[in-house]
């Protein structure tokens, strides 16, 4: 059956397109995430929609390049608006999101509408933008994947030190003499440029998911900016091809809608399970924690032998005390517990 | 009643009963879940048909409110952990519901008419096609019925509980320690909220269920601060913006839902650009005012130091004050234009001379300024 699969032409044309998906926007969702901006991908992947009908329009031929372009440029235009809403009024920033997202997929529609209208153009494969069909993927799709996701990537490398500084401090970035507006500019035209290639494969609900998602997993494990990057580029990729693959052994199951399943699965088992910050080792870290702390409460009393009996076989069994000639002494272990919290008070 | 009207109808109670709501959820900073509410309670409409096996049932609300409600739990919960932000929960959570829910329906309930594009776009000119017949008499479109009966519970709601709404939005402490259950509150506005999300969407699509409950509070929030007025205001913008865009949309034939949540857009710019304690327009002359205000106590404080000194040739001459200030010739001209046409100085031998009007003001700002500090 898999190898059935894999020798597929149709299932390796959208496997490699869904890999790249999941790559570029994982990548950059470590970005998204830190700079608390985990809704603009769906805003604008809503507000691209005008974009791409009103092209449509003018062109009257599926192009997916110039489509994409439209798409493009309504894109950074309600990035704009949001913008300029943020600085003139005290509307909160996600007020204005939802506004500009509605407002602009609702102009969409109605032009939508007046394609319907004119007999000549066929409006078919427009509601694809929507909903996303992985399914009807074809070669010349992955290429331009390709080359947009190359892109992505390569301007993330070139970046690298703006992006980080401005994710995590803007302040500091701008005292140094980086343009922020153009590194905000640079930011917000690569999440367009990764929603609008994912629009046509797991459609506009769902792109946002892939721009989330990786980022919080990946911060689940790790500290360093460049390893978050790195697994989250990881974990869509991974979501990608194994929701590609699910989605081709049974059928009539929607690609998109399985790979953020399957990204939602890694994610909860990343909060969950995080080796940096999941809620099950941090609740393990805690309870060592305490231990350590009550124990050392104990320990730096200076009569340890005047401690009541449990804490006293309390403290052996955790190894911080020894018997000897049937005293109570510090052992190497529980020395250094002391040594450690006085040095923390200090 | 003829259907046109009957779409109108239900176009002006959609809208009211979404402006409503959509003040405290404004208030609350949680316009985002209005989007994902609306996109999750896909999920709760699959799961209600799998019980009742019947599209059109009324119980299907309760489905789509009870998916409503655990939307709001599961990204709080993830909130609460303090390991992700709440937008990145909603970013999480609604994708993931909304992609169970397409599943569901692909591998169960593909033969049934559940309709992507009818969930998602809606087509508010179809509703009435929806008959109330009673007793073989027909009422009415049976929209106007559910919207009115939504509305009506809304506002019996709000007036019920508006000490608790209010306290729970703007004081969660305060209302803790004054005995109300803030969560409790909570989940019973955030259940409503999705009974009229999902009886609002079978009439005219979730995009513009996003667009009546965020557009028409945040254009009242531009008018006023108060409460009640902000609600009255949204109401009535929530109004006008179903009027003008069901008048709009029906005269070029174009989609109804799409043309009301472009005009909440538009009224939300239009008012961001007019509006006269903050608008774009006010700010930017009054940015100028201050300016302008800034530049000529520059100016006047400069002559005021230098009045009667040795340097005051140097200091106060129309060829050497540019260089001294750090301003340009035409910024000069300009305030110096404005200067003289208030009477504040006067040319004296190329020399800039305070005048005696003049100084008492300088006097005057210098004092106040030093007093502000």
């Amino acid at each position: 059956m898999l190898e059935l699969i894999f020798s597929d032409y149709t299932f390796r044309i959208v496997a490699l397109g869904t890999i790249l998906l999941g790559i570029a926007s994982g990548l950059l969702s470590s970005f998204v995430t830190l700079n608390k901006q985990a809704l603009v991908g769906d805003a604008l992947s809503h507000a691209a929609l005008p974009g791409i009908v009103l092209v449509f329009m003018i062109i009257k031929v599926k192009n997916l390049e110039l489509l994409l372009l439209g798409a493009l440029f309504f894109g950074l235009i309600a990035i704009g608006l949001t913008n300029i809403i943020k600085k003139y009024s005290k509307v909160k920033f996600d007020s204005s999101l939802a506004l500009v997202l509605s407002s602009f997929f609702g102009f969409g529609l109605v032009l939508m509408t007046i394609i319907q209208k004119t007999p000549t153009a066929s409006q078919a494969g427009l509601n694809n933008f929507i909903f996303g069909q992985a399914s009807t993927m074809l070669p010349h799709d992955v290429y331009l994947m390709l080359s947009i996701s190359i892109l992505v990537i390569l301007l993330i490398i070139l970046f690298w030190k703006e992006l980080k500084l401005f994710v995590f401090n803007p302040e500091f970035s701008q005292a140094l003499g980086f343009n922020n507006k153009y590194i905000s500019l640079l930011f917000s035209g690569l999440i367009v440029l990764t929603v609008i290639i994912g629009l046509e494969s797991v459609g506009v609900i769902l792109i946002s998911s892939l721009l989330v998602a990786p980022g919080v997993s990946a911060r689940q494990w790790t500290n360093r900016l460049s390893i978050m990057v790195v697994l989250s580029g990881l974990f869509g990729a991974i979501s990608g091809f194994f929701g590609t693959i699910i989605s081709a052994i049974s059928p009539k199951m929607p690609t998109g809608a399985i790979i953020v399943i399957v990204l939602s699965v890694i994610t909860i088992l990343s909060i969950l399970f995080g080796s940096k910050r999941g809620i099950i080792w941090r609740q393990i870290k805690n309870k060592i924690n305490n231990h350590k702390i009550i124990a050392y409460q104990w320990l730096n009393n200076s009569e340890i032998n005047s401690l009541p009996i449990e804490a006293l076989q309390f403290l052996t069994k955790k190894n911080y005390l020894a018997i000897q000639n049937n005293e109570y002494v510090l052992t190497n272990e529980g020395r250094k517990l002391i040594d450690y919290y006085k040095e923390a008070q200090e | 009643m003829n259907p046109g009207l009957e779409v109108q109808i239900i176009a002006i109670l959609v809208s009211l009963c979404c402006s409503l709501l959509g003040v405290f959820l404004v208030l609350k900073k949680q316009a985002m879940l209005s989007d994902a509410i609306s996109h999750t309670i896909l999920l709760g409409i699959v799961l209600g048909f799998f019980v009742v096996h019947n599209i059109n049932s009324f119980l299907l609300i309760f489905g789509a409110a009870l998916v409503g409600i655990l939307t709001v739990f599961l990204t709080d919960a993830l909130t609460k952990t303090r390991i992700i932000s709440s937008d990145s929960a909603i970013g999480i959570i609604s994708p993931l519901l909304f992609s169970i829910g397409l599943v569901l329906i692909s591998q169960f309930a593909s033969n049934v008419h559940l309709d992507m594009d009818s969930v998602l776009l809606g087509e508010l000119a179809f509703a009435p096609f929806d008959r109330l017949v009673l007793f073989g008499i027909d009422f009415g479109a049976k929209s106007i019925y559910v919207m009115l009966l939504i509305l009506i519970l809304n506002i019996t709601f709000i007036i019920i509980f508006y000490k608790e709404l209010k306290l729970s939005t703007f004081d969660q402490s305060l209302a803790v320690i004054l005995g109300f259950s803030p969560i409790l509150i909570n989940y019973l506005f955030m259940g409503l909220v999705s009974i009229t999300a999902v009886s609002a969407f079978n009439a005219v699509g979730s995009i513009l269920v996003i667009s009546l409950m965020v557009g028409p509070p945040i254009t009242a929030y531009l008018i006023t601060e108060d409460l009640k007025k902000m609600l009255i205001i949204a109401g009535g913008i929530g109004i006008v913006n179903a009027v003008v865009g069901f008048q709009v949309a029906s005269l070029f034939d174009i989609s109804i839902a799409g043309t009301i949540s472009t005009v909440t857009g538009v009224v939300f710019l239009m008012t961001l650009l007019v509006s006269p304690k903050h608008g774009v327009i006010m700010t930017l002359i009054n940015r100028a005012k201050q300016k302008r205000i800034y530049i000529l106590h520059a100016l006047l404080f400069h002559l005021y130091n230098h009045e009667d000194t040795q340097i005051e040739s140097e200091e106060a001459s129309l060829k050497t004050i540019c260089e001294h200030l750090n301003w340009t010739n035409k910024q000069l001209d300009k305030i110096l234009n404005y200067a003289q046409k208030n009477g504040y100085v006067i040319m004296k031998d190329g020399l800039i001379k305070l005048t005696e009007c003049g100084r008492r003001y300088t006097i005057q700002e210098y004092q106040s300024l030093i007093e502000s500090i």
